[in-house]
């Protein structure tokens, strides 16, 4: 834990934080793609937080997602929504977990990675905005059940999607303008 | 610059506070607020709201937009809720007061309104005080709290480069997403599901992957000055405290404290009129 802490919170790690965090908040509140359903728009913001769990592990990923979120529901108006802010934390924490093995930063998204990184994008927007989101409105705000779980179930399979397609392609175009290792040959 | 949290720079004794203080106040009044459905108490909170409002000299006007926001939000959440549930106030206050019905099992009882009256007194007792703080804090004095208040100053200092950055990636943002639509991408409903998000990614993915690189060239800017070689670091925009600041973060305590002693002596959350 305490080497992962080291790690997390190296000069480069600090900085990802940062950025990731703008990014997290700039697209959340300026790239809505709408989506079929009213009201509702795809969470673009969760494929920049997916990639920079990625790269710069778990704890990096739920600050982004965590910090990002109260920034946009603090200038959005609508106040705090703790709950909602706490999922999105959770959403980075997992993937950092999950691609623990990837080397993207060699320039290698491959197959089996793929495969990895979207499974592990759908368990952690399921239990994200299919369990814990819902569950902590009712447990804090005491709104209805059928009504936060209908709004977490939109919520859920449009960031699904988003992330699905999105971050997907980001992760590819950022191993692909990676140099790869050992692309060099001495002569 | 995009002044993208509205801070707004007056003379007033909210704006005299320091960041650090604001901010605790902030998070404990939240928690409060979040915690309790004692009706009475959430009333006096919004009116205390409402009171530091009127001293730190904001004008409505000039937090307008935001306020649209909250109107919106809060006419739709209560509308949902109804739809959804028309009858949770009878389930939280184990009593039934009918008023009449509107349609089928639409009505409207006495322990609903109460319910929805505590759902607008949340609102309205912690919106004026989230806008009232971002009006009143300087960004960079918000960073710069956030270490005071004991946050690991690694962390603090990575959210002042995110407020660093945002107004830059807003501009970013705004020249590739014209750019890309003068190319005659399309992101509107016109399209289909998949076109639209690949139109988006068309506009994101060069905005996230330069913004990327430059984490590499702020980060080797920072090693080279010596970033993180000590425990603690001084911060340009943090203020000394003053007594108005203890007072404030004394008022956030006992706001929780209060919460959380009325809930023991009560039994539970809910402020209920109708049980005897």
């Amino acid at each position: 834990m305490n080497s992962m802490m080291k790690k997390s919170f190296s000069v480069k790690g600090v900085v990802a934080l940062g950025i990731g965090t703008a990014l997290f908040f700039v697209l959340m509140r300026y790239a809505s793609v709408p989506s079929p359903l009213p009201n509702t728009t795809f969470g673009i913001q969760y494929s920049v937080q997916a990639l920079v769990s990625v790269l710069y592990g778990p704890v990096i990923g739920f600050l982004v997602g965590l910090i990002g979120h109260m920034f946009n529901d603090m200038a959005a108006g609508w106040g705090v929504w703790w709950s909602w802010v706490i999922a999105s934390g959770f959403f980075g924490f997992v993937m950092g977990f999950a691609s623990k093995n990837m080397k993207l930063d060699d320039g290698v998204f491959s197959q089996k990675d793929m495969v990895v990184f979207n499974v592990a994008q759908l368990i952690a927007h399921v239990i994200a905005w299919g369990g814990m989101a819902p569950l902590l409105d009712i447990l804090i705000y005491s709104e209805p059940a059928n009504k936060v779980f209908a709004q977490g179930l939109l919520a859920g399979v449009s960031n699904i999607i988003a992330t699905g397609v999105v971050g997907t392609l980001l992760c590819l175009a950022y191993a692909n303008a990676k140099p790869k290792q050992g692309s060099l040959e001495k002569e | 610059m995009v002044n993208l949290f509205n801070y707004i720079e007056k003379e007033s004794p909210v704006h005299r506070l320091s960041g650090a203080s604001k901010f605790a106040l902030l998070i404990l009044w939240m928690l409060a607020a979040m915690l309790s459905f004692n009706t009475p108490f959430l009333l006096i909170l919004s009116l205390l709201s409402l009171f530091f409002f009127r001293l730190s000299h904001i004008r409505l006007g000039e937090v307008r937009f935001m306020l649209i926001f909250t109107l919106v939000f809060l006419v739709m959440n209560n509308l949902l809720i109804y739809l959804f549930s028309p009858e949770l106030g009878v389930d939280i206050y184990h009593s039934r007061h009918l008023l009449f019905t509107i349609y089928g099992r639409y009505t409207v009882t006495q322990e609903q309104l109460l319910y929805h009256l505590n759902v607008i007194l949340k609102y309205t007792a912690t919106i004026p005080i989230v806008i009232l703080f971002v009006a009143t804090t300087h960004p960079s004095e918000f960073a710069a709290s956030l270490n005071r208040l004991g946050l690991n100053y690694r962390i603090a200092y990575g959210v002042a480069l995110a407020l660093r950055y945002i107004p830059g990636l807003v501009s970013d943002f705004q020249a590739i997403s014209l750019s890309q639509q003068a190319r005659g991408i399309e992101m509107s409903k016109k399209e289909s599901l998949f076109k639209r998000l690949k139109a988006a990614s068309n506009i994101i993915i060069p905005l996230i992957l330069s913004s990327f690189d430059r984490i590499e060239v702020i980060s080797n800017a920072m090693e080279l000055r010596g970033f993180g070689k000590h425990k603690k670091r001084s911060w340009y925009m943090s203020r000394d405290l003053v007594w108005e600041d203890f007072a404030a973060i004394a008022l956030g305590f006992i706001l929780l404290f209060y919460t959380i002693f009325w809930t023991v002596w009560n039994g539970g959350r809910y402020w209920n009129p109708f049980v005897a």
